[in-house]
C-alpha cells in the first residue's frame, strides 16, 4: 500500500485514508438523496394520505414511528457487525464506525419512544404505558447509553474499541433476552390487551407506499450520518496521534 | 394546505415537531463537530509540515 | 482455585472488605419503601416480592466495583493473569466469592425483610428460591461489568449504567417467580427461565469477562 512519505509513520493504517477520500466524494450525494427521500416520504404521508378509521389522523405518526424504530434496531445490528469486524480483523474504520453509529441509533430510539408515547396518549389515555414494544425500546436506549458512555470513559482508543466491542456483543444477547422477558412480563399482566399499533396490521397500500419512502429516507440518513461521523472520528484519532507526536518531539 | 387533523391535531403535530427537531439537532451537531475537527486536522497537518 | 476462593473470601470478610455493607443496604432500602409508598399492608404485600428483589439486586450492585478494583490497584490482578490458572477460572472464582459474600447473605436475610413488608405466607419460600436461583446470575453479570470498568477512576457510576440493563431479564423472571409464588400461581416457567439465565451466564460470560480483563491488563 503506497503512502506519501511525509506522514506515513503516523497513518499506521491506510484504510482510514481511503475511507476519508471515498466518503468525501460520496457525502454530498448521500445527504441529498437522504433529504429528498425523507422530505418526499414525510410530505406524502402527512399531506396526501387519508385518516385511519380507528385512529384518526394519528395514523400519520406511523411515518416517523416505524422508520425510527426500525433504524433503532438496525443501528445496533450494524454496531454489532462492525464490532465483530474490529474484534476479528482489527480494521480501525470498523471500530470507529460503530462508535459513530451509537449516538445516531440512540436518537432513533428516542424518536421511536417519543412518537410512540405521543401516539399512545390519545389511544391509551396515558402518556406512557409499559407496552412490551415500547418497554423493549426503553431498555435498548439504556444499552445505547451504556455503550456511548464506555467509549467516552476509556482513554486509549484501541482499548476502548475492544471493550465497547465486547459490550456490544454481550449487550446484544441480553437485549434479545430482555425482549423475550418483557413480552413475558407484560403479557402476564394484561392478557389480551391489544396494544399493538404498528404496521403489523395489514397496512393498506395508500399508507404503505409513503411508509416505504420514509423508511428509505431514514435508512439513507442513517448511512449518511454514519459515514460522515466515522470520518469525523478518524480525524479525531489522527489529531490525537499528531498531538502525541508533537508532545514527544518537543 | 394543512390537512384537517381533527381532534388529534396537537398529537400529530407535536410528534412531527419533536422528531424533526431531534433529527435536525443530530445532523447539526454532527456537522458542527465534523467541520471543527476537519479544520483542526488541517491546521495540525499544516503545522507539522511546516515544522516537521 | 480453592486457594484463590479462600483468599477472596477472607479479604471480603476482613476489615474494609465491606462484608456487611450489602446486607445493611438491603435492610435500609426495605425500611425506606413504606416511607415512600405509605404503610397500607395490602399495598406492601402486593409489592413486597418485587421490592425485595430490587433491593437485593441493588445491594449486589454495590459491592461490584470492589470486586476487581482492589486487586487491580495492588497489582495482584496482573499476577493472576500470568498465573497457570486460566483467567476464565479466575473471574469465575471472583464471581463465586462475590456470591458467597453478598448474594448468599441476601438470600438468607430476605425472609426477615419480607416480614417488614407483609410478604404473604406462601411468598417466603418462593422469594428464597428465586433469589437463590437468580443471585448467581447477578454475580456473574456483575463481574463482567466490573471487568469492563476495572481501570477507571470513577468507574462505579458507569458500572451501574452498564450492569443494570444487563440485569433486566434476571430481575423480570426472578421477581415474577416471587410474585407468582406469593399469590399461589404456577412458577414453573419463570423459574426455568431464571435458572437458564444463571446457568447460561455462568457458562458463557466468564469468557467475555476474561477477554475484557486481558484487554485492560495490556
Amino acid at each position: 500500500m503506497t503512502q506519501p512519505a511525509m506522514n506515513s509513520s503516523l497513518w499506521s493504517y491506510a484504510n482510514p485514508r481511503k475511507f476519508l477520500a471515498t466518503t468525501e466524494r460520496l457525502m454530498p450525494f448521500l445527504w441529498t438523496v437522504a433529504l429528498i427521500c425523507l422530505v418526499t416520504g414525510l410530505v406524502w404521508g402527512f399531506f396526501f394520505t387519508p385518516d385511519d378509521y380507528r385512529q384518526g389522523s394519528t395514523v400519520k405518526i406511523i411515518y416517523l414511528h416505524v422508520p425510527s424504530a426500525l433504524m433503532a434496531i438496525n443501528a445496533w445490528m450494524m454496531m454489532l457487525v462492525a464490532s465483530l469486524i474490529w474484534l476479528v480483523r482489527r480494521h480501525h474504520v470498523s471500530a470507529l464506525a460503530a462508535r459513530a453509529a451509537g449516538p445516531v441509533g440512540a436518537v432513533m430510539t428516542v424518536i421511536a419512544l417519543v412518537t410512540g408515547a405521543i401516539w399512545g396518549q390519545p389511544m391509551w389515555g396515558t402518556w406512557w404505558a409499559w407496552d412490551p414494544r415500547l418497554t423493549s425500546f426503553l431498555i435498548l436506549f439504556l444499552f445505547y447509553l451504556g455503550y456511548i458512555a464506555l467509549w467516552e470513559a476509556i482513554e486509549d482508543p484501541d482499548t476502548a474499541a475492544d471493550l465497547t466491542g465486547v459490550l456490544c456483543l454481550v449487550g446484544s444477547v441480553f437485549a434479545l433476552l430482555s425482549r423475550y422477558a418483557v413480552n413475558f412480563w407484560n403479557q402476564g399482566l394484561h392478557q389480551g390487551a391489544s396494544l399493538s399499533m404498528d404496521a403489523e396490521e395489514n397496512v393498506a397500500d395508500v399508507f404503505y407506499l409513503p411508509l416505504l419512502v420514509c423508511i428509505a429516507g431514514f435508512v439513507l440518513l442513517f448511512i449518511a450520518l454514519v459515514f460522515y461521523r466515522t470520518g469525523t472520528e478518524i480525524r479525531a484519532r489522527r489529531i490525537r496521534a499528531l498531538q502525541a507526536r508533537e508532545r514527544a518531539g518537543a | 394546505m394543512m390537512p384537517d387533523l381533527g381532534k388529534y391535531a396537537d398529537t400529530v403535530l407535536s410528534a412531527y415537531a419533536a422528531s424533526i427537531l431531534l433529527l435536525a439537532a443530530l445532523v447539526a451537531l454532527s456537522l458542527w463537530r465534523g467541520r471543527r475537527l476537519r479544520r483542526d486536522m488541517q491546521d495540525m497537518e499544516q503545522r507539522m509540515r511546516r515544522d516537521g | 482455585m480453592i486457594a484463590l476462593l479462600l483468599r477472596d473470601l477472607r479479604l471480603a470478610i476482613r476489615a474494609g472488605g465491606g462484608f456487611g455493607l450489602g446486607l445493611a443496604f438491603f435492610l435500609i432500602v426495605t425500611v425506606l419503601v413504606p416511607f415512600a409508598v405509605g404503610p397500607q399492608s395490602a399495598l406492601l404485600a402486593t409489592i413486597a416480592p418485587g421490592v425485595l428483589w430490587l433491593g437485593a439486586l441493588l445491594a449486589c450492585l454495590l459491592s461490584l466495583d470492589r470486586l476487581l478494583a482492589l486487586d487491580w490497584e495492588d497489582g495482584s490482578l496482573d499476577l493472576l493473569a500470568t498465573a497457570p490458572l486460566p483467567l476464565e477460572a479466575v473471574v469465575t472464582i471472583k464471581a463465586l466469592a462475590h456470591w458467597i459474600t453478598t448474594g448468599l447473605p441476601l438470600v438468607l436475610a430476605a425472609p426477615a425483610l419480607g416480614v417488614l413488608l407483609n410478604l404473604p405466607g406462601p411468598g417466603y419460600l418462593w422469594l428464597v428460591i428465586s433469589l437463590a436461583a437468580g443471585t448467581p446470575a447477578l454475580s456473574v453479570i456483575g463481574t463482567f461489568g466490573a471487568a469492563l470498568t476495572v481501570g477507571l477512576k470513577r468507574g462505579g457510576l458507569l458500572l451501574s449504567l452498564l450492569v443494570l440493563p444487563l440485569y433486566v431479564p434476571t430481575l423480570i423472571f426472578g421477581a415474577e417467580v416471587a410474585r407468582r409464588g406469593a399469590v399461589g400461581m404456577d412458577t414453573a416457567t419463570p423459574l426455568l427461565m431464571l435458572v437458564g439465565i444463571s446457568a447460561g451466564a455462568l457458562a458463557l460470560l466468564p469468557f467475555a469477562s476474561a477477554a475484557v480483563l486481558r484487554v485492560n491488563l495490556r
